[in-house]
């Protein structure tokens, strides 16, 4: 069982075209190990804590990325990331 | 039976992350991503840990794909958000990921993880709510405000900018 679930984290992390998406993946993905390894090696309820908070993150970081990504479509009329070259110093 | 409901989960989870990542238009690829979420959410109650997958229910499938969803349709003109073409950097993108997994495999061999089968014991809502209020309450309180910046921060952004827009 355990080790399917590292298979997913393997299979997770393959692609980084869509940032978000990938991100929110390998997020998820950190959260199931978290559960997992504390259902299965401490008799605890710190992971399951932890995820809450962790996925309580993710929501506030999701939030801030859609805005940045909708404030950069409305300014560029692109979601490119190759295209936004203004940010460089 | 716990085993198929898994396998059907794993499948549904891992299908969805990959297609999420590689379907041709957005809007099926944030469909696909919540279907993903959905089946994290179903593998945490599978782990017997049904707290965090009501949580994770409520904040990535019922507020974040909806959230994703929403800004895929306002930014639309799939035609915009052109795909890394080039080959060179998706193979660099494969390989790095191979080697991820690989080593994430050979650290799992490494350990003695496979030697465990029987899940020690499930946490309760009670020890939940007792961490979250004692030993982890200025974590929440940080959270707390992390969140409201977020909000604050993201509404900030868009409003700035709908200003300009009428102008």
């Amino acid at each position: 069982m355990l080790f399917a679930i590292g298979i997913y984290g393997l299979l997770v992390k393959k692609n980084a075209l869509r940032l978000l998406f990938a991100v929110e993946i390998m997020i998820n993905a950190a959260n199931l190990n978290f559960v997992a390894f504390n259902q299965y090696l401490w008799n605890n309820a710190v992971g399951q804590t932890f995820v809450l908070f962790s996925i309580a993150l993710a929501a506030a970081e999701a939030a801030v990325v859609l805005a940045i990504i909708l404030v950069a479509f409305r300014l560029r009329r692109g979601i490119d990331v190759s295209e936004l070259k203004s940010l460089e110093g | 039976m716990a085993d198929i409901v898994f396998l059907a989960m794993m499948v549904i989870t891992v299908g969805g992350a990959i297609l999420a990542l590689e379907a041709s238009e957005v809007v099926y690829a944030a469909v696909a991503l919540a279907g993903s979420l959905f089946g994290v959410a179903a593998l945490f109650f599978l782990l017997n840990a049904p707290f965090v997958g009501a949580f994770q229910i409520i904040v990535y499938v019922g507020a974040v794909a909806v959230l994703i969803l929403f800004t895929v349709m306002l930014v639309g003109q799939e035609h915009l958000i052109k795909e890394v073409s080039f080959s060179l950097g998706k193979l660099a993108g494969a390989l790095t990921a191979v080697a991820i997994g690989i080593a994430l495999i050979a650290a799992f061999a490494a350990s003695r993880l496979a030697e465990i089968s029987e899940p020690l014991g499930t946490a309760t809502y009670l020890q939940i709510g007792q961490l979250i209020s004692t030993q982890f309450a200025p974590a929440l309180q940080v959270m707390a405000l992390v969140l409201a910046a977020s909000v604050v921060g993201a509404l900030t952004l868009a409003k700035i900018e709908g200003e300009e827009d009428k102008t």
